[in-house]
């Protein structure tokens, strides 16, 4: 009996607050849009059965979907952003990951609260930071401007640029983490009998360090690349207008144009879309707790 | 094998700079003069006065507070339940289905979860305030917590809850006489985390919020959408300055712990 409601209670809260919202979302994103607050009719009611409910399906905004070129190039853009900026997030993390592995060990729990710290911090606050310093008369364009390395502003701030800067700053410690802990795992003897068969430093790391680091890079590739997919507040404040990313498109589809038949259907194709790598992801994770074991 | 080259040193130092400077310019301009944030006019503490006397983010301050204490407290009770369940449970009906919906949470993009938690308050009819947030955010923190917890629940050793069985505790007794202390870090943690994720969450609380409750993100994010002003400047050092003190004092305490409890290993081997 305790076990019962030990599992029950969680489980039924997820149900309710999870599962049936998701159930809701696809259910109104199959409905028409009208007028009347709230701005959908139903299309399904239980006492319709099952086949009733299938003749009556309308996937009338879904069709709107693919015939508007605005969601496609939305899609599309968002995939590029998020691809883009997880390749750099990458470049810029490994280093730093590498560093801290390498780093005498009583350096290390400070570094890695130096990691941890900024993640801790607003979201919100980190991304705003960041327009100060990428506005025309910003902290960037000032120095680049008394340096002497330019002689009109930069605009950074309401591009793409700004967007990548933006996921690249306030990711990093989704790359390091995971990275780090790969690297620190590592046994260094392993590079030390690369170089003693002949390999030089940097073919020792390409051929030893890479692959033993890769459910790291995987991990925190992925860690990044999903949420950066669906991300709003980013692009709605360091990006311009012409920075489509699909969780804005989703924003403003709600809460401007009120149409939430149109924004139920652009969630489950994100949500479609994120099957795919967060699949992947659980794979990675999984693989690396059967090694851990 | 402490192999400090110059490259390691120079990416530690390019990585922590790049991770640091906006937020060290965000603080020293909150104390600028001007009202001009990007031009420095001398030292003043005048945002900080007059964002003590605006109102709208104080009243939304307190509002983020409560939502972010309730849901964070029912999200540690129920993601502790959900660990517990996942590691200990053993075998039920539909345990698949429940890790998926732990762990699902973790990777939605917020713009969903927001949207399917409104279009789910809207169709049972509860109307739209500070008991929505908290429910929306319990949702996904809890997930957070369940990860936490059930990641030193799979390390600790078994044979202690086994021995206070054996020794004639009831499993609700071995649960608080020896699971909890054990893994009560791990809660904690998992508390402030929740407790962070809410404080922080603007997304999800746009979609579930009624015009009776404004949280501070959304007042943050609407005043900042019109550009940088130093009274934000003013209000995130606080905030930075709050998070920044319990990050260091939470490491501090539980490397305390663990050293203590080294200790105490050891000497129990010993004896």
């Amino acid at each position: 009996m305790r076990r019962f409601f030990l599992i029950a209670t969680p489980y039924a809260w997820l149900l309710l607050l999870f599962l049936v919202p998701f159930a809701i979302v696809v259910k109104i994103s199959l409905s028409d849009t009208a007028l009347a607050i709230p701005p959908y009719t139903p299309k399904f009611s239980w006492v319709d059965g099952i086949w009733a409910y299938l003749s009556q399906l309308d996937f009338e905004n879904f069709i709107f979907l693919t015939e508007d070129d605005l969601y496609w190039k939305a899609y599309l853009s968002s995939f590029k952003i998020a691809t883009i900026s997880t390749a750099l997030t990458l470049m810029v993390g490994y280093p730093i990951a590498y560093a801290m592995a390498r780093a005498p060990s009583e350096w290390r729990p400070t570094l890695m609260m130096l990691v941890i710290l900024p993640f801790w911090t607003s979201f919100l606050i980190r991304v705003y930071a960041w327009m100060g310093i990428l506005s025309n008369e910003g902290y960037l364009n000032q120095l680049l401007l008394w340096s002497g390395i330019i002689d009109t502003p930069l605009t950074i701030l309401n591009t793409n640029t700004a967007v990548y800067i933006g996921i690249v700053y306030t990711y990093l410690p989704f790359m390091i983490l995971p990275i780090y802990s790969a690297l620190e795992r590592l046994d260094d003897s392993l590079i030390e009998a690369a170089e003693d068969l002949g390999c030089s430093r940097l073919t020792g790391f390409w051929l030893v360090t890479i692959p033993l680091s890769k459910t790291g890079i995987i991990a925190g590739c992925f860690l990044v690349f999903i949420p950066a997919l669906g991300e709003f507040v980013i692009p709605s404040l360091l990006g311009g207008s012409n920075s489509l990313m699909i969780g804005k498109v989703l924003w403003e589809e709600f809460f401007s144009n009120r149409d939430w038949p149109v924004a139920s259907a652009v969630a489950v194709i994100l949500l479609l879309l994120l099957v795919i790598p967060i699949v992947l992801f659980q794979r990675n994770q999984q693989k690396q707790q059967e090694a851990e074991q | 094998m402490n192999r400090t080259s110059w490259f390691n040193v120079v990416s530690l130092t390019l990585g922590f700079a790049f991770l640091y400077i906006p937020m060290i310019i965000l603080i020293v301009f909150s104390f600028n003069e001007s009202k001009l944030v990007t031009v420095w006019a001398g030292f003043s503490t005048k945002w900080y006065g007059e964002l003590m006397q605006n109102e709208a983010f104080l009243n939304a301050a307190w509002v983020t507070i409560k939502v972010a204490v309730f849901s964070s407290t029912i999200a540690t009770v129920l993601g502790t339940m959900a660990a517990y369940v996942m590691v200990r449970g053993g075998r039920f009906r539909g345990r698949t289905l429940f890790s998926g919906m732990i762990y699902a949470p973790l990777v939605m993009p917020e713009v969903i979860t927001g949207l399917s938690l409104l279009l789910l308050f809207i169709g049972i009819g509860l109307d739209r305030g500070v008991l929505t947030i908290v429910l929306a955010h319990t949702t996904f923190s809890m997930c957070y917590v369940s990860v936490v917890v059930s990641s030193r629940l799979v390390t600790f050793d078994r044979s202690l809850e086994e021995a206070a069985l054996d020794l004639g505790c009831s499993p609700a007794q071995a649960f608080r006489l020896v699971t909890l202390p054990i893994i009560a870090p791990a809660v904690i943690s998992g508390w402030l985390l929740a407790f962070t994720l809410s404080l922080d969450d603007l997304v999800i609380a746009s979609f579930t919020t009624g015009p009776s409750a404004t949280t501070l993100p959304i007042k943050i994010f609407s005043a900042v959408r019109l550009g940088v002003s130093p009274e934000i400047n003013a209000l995130s050092t606080i905030m930075i300055a709050i998070v920044t003190f319990g990050v260091i004092t939470t490491s501090l305490v539980s490397k305390h712990q663990m050293v203590r409890q080294k200790r105490e290993e050891q000497e129990a081997v010993r004896n």
